[in-house]
This record gives C-alpha cells, sequence and structure tokens, in this order.
C-alpha cells in the first residue's frame, strides 16, 4: 500500500491528457465460487462463455429499454469526457465515460448491429476476446456508478446503467466481484452487509443507550424488534459500529427521542445498503429489499424511515416501490419511504426540537452532497429537495456554513471515490486518485474559509473519506455525519 | 429514359424504404422495450407538463450539452439548425406549388448551407484537435462527419457557385413521387449530391444518427419524478394519470 500516492492538490483540477492503460493492472478481486453460487451465479468462468454472456446481453437489451438507447446513441461528442473523478484522478483514457461505455458498446455493435456484424472495423465492433472480457472486469470495476456523465449528456446516457448491465453479464458467466457479490450473500444469511448478528447487534445499541446515557444523562432507547413501534428505520450496518457513522445513529435516536416518535430498528432488515444495485441485478435487488418490506409488516410499524446512506435511498426512493410496493399497509399520510433528514427537517421547522446550535459553533461546516442522493433521488416536494433539506437541517443546527465550488455541488457533484461496489481495498489506488476532485474542492474552502468538518449523508461517503483524507494531508476526522451535528445540538430533556 | 436516371431514380426509392423502415423499426424497437425502473436523472420534473419542458430544451436547445462542453454545443447547435433550415429550404422540391412562407425561407435556408459546412469543419476540426474525442473518435465518425460536409459543400455549389437545372431537377422528384419518371439532369453536381444523400439515408438508421430518435426514449430524460408516490410499471415512458393522486407531505408537528 505505501506505493499509493494521491495526486497534488492545486487550485483547481486539472484535466489529464487521456492516456489508455494505465490502470488497466488494477483490478479488483473476484469472488470465489462460494460467494458466486450463493447468489445463484456459476461458480467459475463457464463452458462457452461468449455466448452465453451475448445471450445475457440480449436478454438485457430486450428489457431495458435505457441500456438499448445508450447503446445506439452515443455520438462521441466527448461532453462527458471530462466529467469523471476516476478519469480525472487516474487520466486512464478507459475512464472517459464514453470510452468506458464503448467496452461494451463494440461488443453490442458486433453481435447486435448490421454495420458492426459487415465492418466490424469501420464501427468499432469487436469481437467478444478474452481480452475484452479482461478490459470489462477492469473498467466497469471503475466505475462508481455516480451518474454525474449524465448530466452532461445530450441524450441522458447512464453509464450507471452500461456498468451495471456489464457487471451482471459477467456474473452470468461466473465472473463476479467478491466484494459485492461476498456482502449481498452476508445480508442473506445474517442481515446486514458487515454479517452484524443479532445478538452483537442488540450488544451494540445497549452499549449505546449506556453511551448517551454517560454524556447526556438522558434514557434515549435504542430498540429493536419492537412490535408496533411507529417508525420503522432501516439504516447501513456501518450506522451501528464505524466511525463518523454512529455518531450519526446516536443523531437519529435523540431526535426520535425528543420529538416523541417511538421507533424501531429490525433484526430482520438490519441493513439499508442494496449492493444488488451494484452488480446490476434486479432479481438480487428484489430480495434484498424484501427483507424490509416483511420486518415492517411483522413489526406493524406505520412509517418507513431510512437513514444516512446514499445508495440505499436511491434503491428505497426510486425502486422500491416498484420492486416491494405498495405500501399501502403504511401511513398514507406520510410519504413512505421517508428520509431521516426529512423527518428531522420537518421537525425543526415546525419547533418541535430544541436546539442550540452554538453546541457547534467549534466547527466550520461544509456539506459534499452525496451522488445517488443528488443525481438519483429527491427530498421534500421540490425537486432539488436532496440539496436543500440536508442543508436546511445543517444550517438549523450549525452556525457557520460553507459551500464548496458549485462545480463541485448540487447535481454536478463528485462521488467520494467509493460508490458503486468500489469500497474495497484492493482497488485503493484508484479510490484515493478518484477522490481528487472533491479532495480540491474541500482544500480550498478549508484553506480559505477555515472549514472544519465536511458533513455528509452516504455511509460509503463516510468510509471513504476516512481513509482517503490522510492521504491528501486532511484530517480523516473531518469527515462527519449531518445527524452528528443534529444530536450534538438538540437539547434533550422535558419539552418546554 | 437514360440509365442513370432508372438507377437514380432505384437508388432514391431504395433508400426512401431502408431510412423510413428502418427508423420506424428502431423507434418502435425503442418504445416496445421495457423500462422497468425509473431512472430520471435528478433533479427531474415532477409533472408531465415539466418532462416536456425537460425534453423540449434537451431537444430544441441541447441544454445538458450546453453545461458540459461549449465548443461541442457551438459546432453542434450551429450544424443542426442550419440543417434544419436547409432541410425546409428543400421543401420546394417536393410541393407542386410551393408554399409561400417556403419562399420566404429560402434565403435564409441558403446562406444556412454556409453555416452547414463551416460548423461540419469545426466539429471534424474539433475531433482531431481535442486528445479526449480523438481517442473516442473511430474510423465511422470521421467519415460521418465527411459524408455531411461533402453533401453540405456540393449543395452549397450548386447555389452559389456554379447553378444546376433545379426546374428539371424538380420535375425528377415529383416524378418520383407521383410514379412518373422524368429525366434526373445530367449534372455532375446534382449526380454526386443526390448520391451522398441517398447513402446517408441508408446508413442512418444503423448509425449513431439513432441519436436523433434516441433522445426522445433517453430514461434518464423523458421520466418523470414521482417513483416514491407511484411504482413503475415495465412500459412506463412515465406516470399515467389516473394512478397519481398527491403525494402525501405528512408533517410530524402537525400530527
Amino acid at each position: 500500500m505505501s506505493d499509493i500516492t494521491a495526486p497534488t492538490l492545486g487550485e483547481y483540477v486539472d484535466t489529464p491528457k487521456p492516456r489508455a492503460g494505465v490502470m488497466k493492472d488494477l483490478q479488483t478481486f473476484k469472488a470465489s465460487p462460494e460467494h458466486q453460487q450463493a447468489l445463484g451465479f456459476p461458480g467459475t468462468l463457464v463452458d462457452d462463455w461468449q455466448n452465453k454472456a451475448i445471450q445475457r446481453l440480449g436478454e438485457l437489451l430486450d428489457t431495458q429499454r435505457g441500456l438499448r438507447v445508450y447503446l445506439d446513441s452515443c455520438v462521441k461528442c466527448g461532453s462527458c469526457t471530462d466529467k469523471c473523478h476516476y478519469f480525472l484522478g487516474t487520466g486512464d483514457a478507459n475512464n472517459m465515460p464514453a470510452a468506458r461505455q464503448d467496452l461494451l458498446r463494440g461488443v453490442y455493435r458486433r453481435y447486435f448491429t448490421l454495420p458492426g456484424k459487415l465492418f466490424p472495423k469501420l464501427v468499432g465492433a469487436t469481437d467478444l476476446t478474452r481480452e475484452v472480457l479482461d478490459s470489462w472486469y477492469t473498467y466497469f470495476h471503475q466505475c462508481s456508478q455516480c451518474r454525474r456523465c449524465s448530466v452532461f449528456c445530450p441524450y441522458g446516457i447512464d453509464t450507471a446503467e452500461i456498468s451495471m448491465a456489464a457487471r451482471e453479464v459477467m456474473d452470468t458467466i461466473g465472473v463476479g466481484q467478491k466484494y459485492c457479490n461476498e456482502i449481498i450473500g452476508k445480508v442473506h444469511k445474517i442481515g446486514n452487509n458487515l454479517g452484524l448478528p443479532e445478538p452483537a447487534l442488540r450488544n451494540t445499541l445497549e452499549g449505546l443507550e449506556e453511551d448517551v446515557k454517560d454524556s447526556t444523562g438522558v434514557d434515549v432507547r435504542f430498540p429493536v424488534d419492537v412490535e408496533g413501534a411507529e417508525v420503522l428505520l432501516i439504516t447501513p450496518s456501518a450506522d451501528f459500529f464505524a466511525e463518523p457513522h454512529i455518531d450519526g445513529l446516536i443523531g437519529y435516536a435523540k431526535v426520535f427521542h425528543q420529538a416523541g416518535i417511538s421507533w424501531t430498528l429490525s433484526s430482520h432488515a438490519s441493513e439499508a445498503a442494496n449492493f444488488a444495485m451494484f452488480i446490476g441485478s434486479h432479481e438480487q435487488m428484489r430480495k434484498v429489499a424484501m427483507r424490509i418490506r416483511e420486518a415492517a409488516l411483522a413489526l406493524k410499524v406505520k412509517r418507513i424511515v431510512v437513514g444516512e446512506c446514499g445508495h440505499a435511498w436511491r434503491v428505497a426512493y426510486s425502486f422500491w416501490n416498484t420492486l416491494i410496493g405498495p405500501f399501502d399497509f403504511l401511513d398514507p399520510r406520510y410519504p413512505q419511504p421517508q428520509h431521516i433528514c426529512e423527518v428531522t427537517d420537518d421537525l425543526i421547522s415546525r419547533g418541535a426540537l430544541k436546539i442550540d446550535p452554538s453546541a457547534n459553533d467549534e466547527r466550520v461546516v461544509t456539506f459534499h452532497d452525496s451522488c445517488n442522493v443528488a443525481r438519483a433521488t429527491r427530498m421534500g416536494g421540490r425537486p432539488g429537495g436532496q440539496m436543500e433539506v440536508p442543508r436546511s437541517v445543517i444550517r438549523s443546527v450549525c452556525n457557520n456554513f460553507v459551500e464548496m465550488s458549485r462545480e463541485t455541488t448540487g447535481d454536478q457533484t463528485f462521488c467520494c471515490g467509493g460508490g458503486g461496489g468500489l469500497l474495497t481495498d484492493d482497488l485503493l489506488d484508484l479510490r484515493v486518485k478518484g477522490a481528487l476532485p472533491r479532495m480540491q474542492a474541500l482544500n480550498t474552502v478549508v484553506k480559505e474559509q477555515k472549514v472544519t468538518h465536511m458533513a455528509a449523508i452516504c455511509a460509503i461517503c463516510k468510509s471513504q473519506f476516512t481513509k482517503v483524507l490522510p492521504y491528501y494531508g486532511l484530517n480523516r476526522e473531518m469527515i462527519i455525519s449531518v445527524h452528528q451535528l443534529v444530536g450534538d445540538a438538540i437539547v434533550l430533556g422535558a419539552k418546554e | 429514359m437514360a440509365t442513370v436516371t432508372i438507377a437514380y431514380a432505384v437508388l432514391l426509392y431504395l433508400a426512401a424504404i431502408v431510412l423510413v423502415g428502418g427508423l420506424c423499426y428502431r423507434i418502435a424497437l425503442y418504445a416496445m422495450t421495457k423500462a422497468p425502473l425509473r431512472i430520471p436523472t435528478m433533479p427531474a420534473p415532477r409533472t408531465r407538463s415539466g418532462v416536456a419542458v425537460r425534453m423540449a430544451g434537451e431537444v430544441g436547445l441541447f441544454t445538458s450539452l450546453f453545461r458540459g462542453d461549449k465548443w461541442a454545443w457551438i459546432w453542434s447547435y450551429l450544424f443542426h439548425v442550419s440543417l434544419l433550415l436547409v432541410l425546409l429550404q428543400h421543401l420546394r422540391y417536393v410541393f407542386v406549388a410551393v408554399p409561400q412562407w417556403v419562399v420566404w425561407e429560402s434565403p435564409f435556408g441558403s446562406y444556412a448551407a454556409l453555416v452547414l459546412v463551416v460548423s461540419l469543419g469545426g466539429l471534424i476540426g474539433r475531433r482531431l484537435v481535442n486528445a479526449r474525442v480523438r481517442f473516442l473518435s473511430g474510423p465511422s465518425d470521421y467519415l460521418m462527419l465527411v459524408l455531411l460536409f461533402a453533401i453540405g459543400v456540393t449543395g452549397a455549389m450548386m447555389r452559389f457557385v456554379s447553378r444546376v437545372n433545379i426546374v428539371a431537377f424538380k420535375a425528377f422528384i415529383l416524378g418520383l413521387m407521383y410514379m412518373h419518371l422524368q429525366p434526373l439532369p445530367d449534372e455532375t453536381l446534382i449526380l454526386v449530391h443526390v448520391a451522398l444523400v441517398a447513402l446517408l439515408m441508408l446508413v442512418l438508421p444503423f448509425s449513431k444518427l439513432l441519436h436523433a430518435p434516441g433522445v426522445l426514449f433517453s430514461p434518464t430524460r423523458n421520466q418523470v419524478d414521482n417513483a416514491r408516490h407511484e411504482a413503475q410499471t415495465p412500459h412506463d415512458q412515465a406516470s399515467r394519470g389516473a394512478r397519481i393522486g398527491t403525494e402525501p407531505v405528512g408533517q410530524d408537528g402537525a400530527l
């Protein structure tokens, strides 16, 4: 790991000259046969893999309009090429979104279009060879599915959709990624990404109750499997033990406590994240999400609230209703599901929480928009609410709030560098380099506006930044949960 | 009837069939392919009319491209607008009696041909100069631009350099439309221009020029943001009015 160095931070991020293959040797670990088979995928590369891959690609083309339109439509205008954080950080030409898409598009053209069958050289069509499969595995695991390129594409081509399809094709021929597939297996077997069994979960939460009691003198509960609770909280399992995530969980608990909302976690659905989205498997995504519907029904809750988790919020906001809905058994007066930031913002704006923002006066805070929240979801009633609501929460609980440059926030936000199933140490070099645009913007506000903390609402962002900040000479403890700010500013005790 | 007239008539009929048939097939394929999940690039409009505005911006102003790359936007916008003006000007060949508005548009269409040629030069030049775009470009990307460039140059030459017998050419086109073949003027510029146009019509339904219908079917742009309130049905382009109520705005303080 000592050979991993971060790019230097300058005034702004220079667009590198594209160099093909700089990152070709960085391949994420492959899934073992055991991890593959647990998800119903072949354990190793199947015989006749070319035909099986083409067949699966054909099935995806027939069932996903986006994929078909996107593979046909690219005109190579180049608008996306300097928008990907991995290209900006590595300079590898294949990390330009259109070039990444072309790895799949070349095969699509060869097997599914007339010109590709007749004149492959002319239209950039390629046979599906071992080398091509290898390049798929490398570069579709150097895409964090953050959708930034799609914002700038004149046709809205979403490289995330293409990389999900490519991963699905590879899984069906027996070439899966260890990180994602092992984790999805754990969700099925144990109930969460971390493989935290129920007794350990209960134990952790009891410990948290004691901690909060010690520091505040108030009995804030962290309930599990409480039937008849008003709210089922679905949160990423990192919130149960990782730093700085856990302080966010304490923040949620204080909000519910102080608002007098009865809530519960579920041991059956102790995970908000849905890594099946990363591997492009709708079937797996439905299975993983279904635990949450089951838990909500079993616990007879009235509402589902989702904790700070970027991709989870995308699946919850955009896909749950389709995959595991309808939620007609929940309280129709609330949007289902709701984001914890929506709940908190609403409570604060109605004066239902007593807040002392001076508790955060030591901090100068900026906010990192998480890619999947910003570009794949909404909060509140207005388009763009996914940007406004968390900021509104931060401004309510914190007196010193600073924005990073506009090209790096809102729907132009950069991925942290660890999304889309890449938050694994075997890709650390890529993660460090991919964090460059965010680190550059952060470093600017640190220097010019004395920013001390960057708040986020995504478990992956929090873990990724904790890991990569030191490579850029920044303090790893700068990254903080939005609900830690809330938790620190909330005044517990009887309402006046 | 001269052999060349018959050859061109056959070529143009074939090209028209391929163009219309190919495009219809492709559009039908896009329309019938399921869109299983709601994936609009957010922030997205919450209503159908909002989506119509978003799409109008993409189709009419290339809004996303404008955000992404100003040079690409300038050249491609000039190209598409001048192409539209030139095509409108060409309507004079398909009406027996030319409508007044086509007459009025005609000078704009003529000079647009010059802009068309310049903008294609800009697009080719940009493809060669910008290292990132050059990396992406394959032979067909250049050939497509060269083909359009050649069509533009031959067309502009007939208007500004060496006038041709357009009355006879119009008779030929009308003859094709009404199945009553008239001789094609045996002039090099006409023959080259028409042959290249026929080639363009033949390749369009199989090429990246499918971006034209493609943009209308792009789920990231044409879907409504209401997935929390409404499930995606497999064939949805967007929401269906009857199934939308108002999205609940539950507020804890109020309940």
